[in-house]
């Protein structure tokens, strides 16, 4: 196997770049305890990861995490900190060596795995060579559509992305049963101001 | 709490963004796109309506009986596009039984844009519907809250 060295191109500087600020974001979110800064911090974080995904050509995915992440869930976020507090409650730091020792162990072990991965961008990693080849190769031939990453979802793995409208689905059903969809009793619908009363009485 | 140019520029962006979602849901064969970014960005627009004129109004547009509707249509339209090629022959969700004359593959294409259909209503009727659930059991926000 040829060893393949990673060129210091301005791209991947702006790689180095993106993923310095996300970090930098990351530890800013874990420091503030103001949590609508924290949820706005999130948003930040999920374009600067969109950023990213642009940087590695996978449009599809920035698409979707610029969307969802950045756009939806920051709105999800902003109404469910409307139901709680604004501030987070100051929290006493105390010392448990144990959870200290797991974390670091668990952090070497993940460095210690990123070693004998493939170098960014290796045109011989196994991502590149086995099956994502294969369906570069095989879908102008199979599904004809310009755009790979929908031949995949839609059609190679059409029965997976079924899978995944089920979990949205079922996590819609989920936050209608938790946060009440208007309650039924006894075949009538009453209003929260009337079950308050029920349960009182 | 009433912001004029808000409201202006809101009515404007409303119907361009819904034109856009309806865009990125048809040519997710062709550029990055697909129903899953499709249906969120046709929520999006709701909730910007909602942000502007108050829940209650966008709850006129779009009463939450109808996202519920949707949200299952759309899991059945995914689901039923599957069973219809098997009754057609083929594979749960293999798509060539729908046109197997066409030499390109023109079964795909239809079955994907079908597929997508129904991924695009339930993510956008989900997304509404959560939506709908988080900010409808608060008060209108205040300014001082921001």
């Amino acid at each position: 196997m040829n060893t393949f060295e990673v060129e210091l191109t301005p791209a991947v500087y702006l790689d180095l770049a993106l993923l310095t600020m996300l970090v930098l974001v990351a530890i800013a979110m874990l420091r503030s305890r103001h949590l609508f800064a924290v949820v706005m911090l999130s948003g930040i974080y999920s374009l600067l990861s969109a950023a990213f995904f642009v940087s590695l050509d996978a449009v599809d995915v920035a698409f979707t995490e610029a969307a969802v992440g950045a756009g939806v869930s920051t709105v999800l976020m902003l109404g469910g900190m409307l139901l709680t507090a604004r501030r987070e409650k100051p929290v006493t730091p105390g010392r448990a060596p144990t959870a200290l020792f797991v974390v670091l162990a668990a952090g070497a072990a993940l460095i210690y795995a990123t070693i004998d991965m493939p170098a960014f961008g290796d045109p011989n990693a196994p991502a590149n060579s086995a099956v994502g080849q294969d369906y570069v190769e095989q879908t102008p031939n199979d599904i004809a559509v310009p755009n790979i990453v929908t031949a995949v979802l839609a059609s190679y793995r059409g029965f997976d992305t079924l899978g995944e409208v089920m979990v949205i689905f079922t996590a819609g059903v989920a936050v209608m049963l938790l946060l009440g969809a208007g309650s039924v009793r006894g075949g009538r619908e009453v209003s929260d101001v009337d079950a308050e009363k029920d349960e009182n009485a | 709490m009433d912001h004029l140019i808000l409201k202006v520029t809101t009515k404007l962006l409303f119907a361009p963004i819904i034109l856009f979602a309806l865009y990125v849901q048809f040519h997710g064969d062709y550029g990055p796109g697909g129903g899953f970014q499709a249906g969120v960005i046709f929520a999006v627009a709701f909730i910007l309506h909602a942000f502007c004129f108050g829940l209650a109004e966008t709850k006129k547009v779009l009463p939450q009986k109808a996202l519920v509707i949707a949200m299952v249509a759309g899991l059945l339209f995914y689901a039923l596009t599957g069973v219809a090629t098997m009754l057609l022959g083929a594979n749960l969700l293999g798509y060539d039984a729908i046109d197997p004359q066409s030499t390109h593959h023109a079964g795909q294409h239809y079955g994907i844009l079908l597929v997508e259909w129904g991924v695009g209503m339930c993510v956008a009727s989900t997304m509404l519907t959560i939506f709908y659930h988080f900010t409808g059991r608060e008060p209108d926000i205040d300014q001082e809250d921001w």
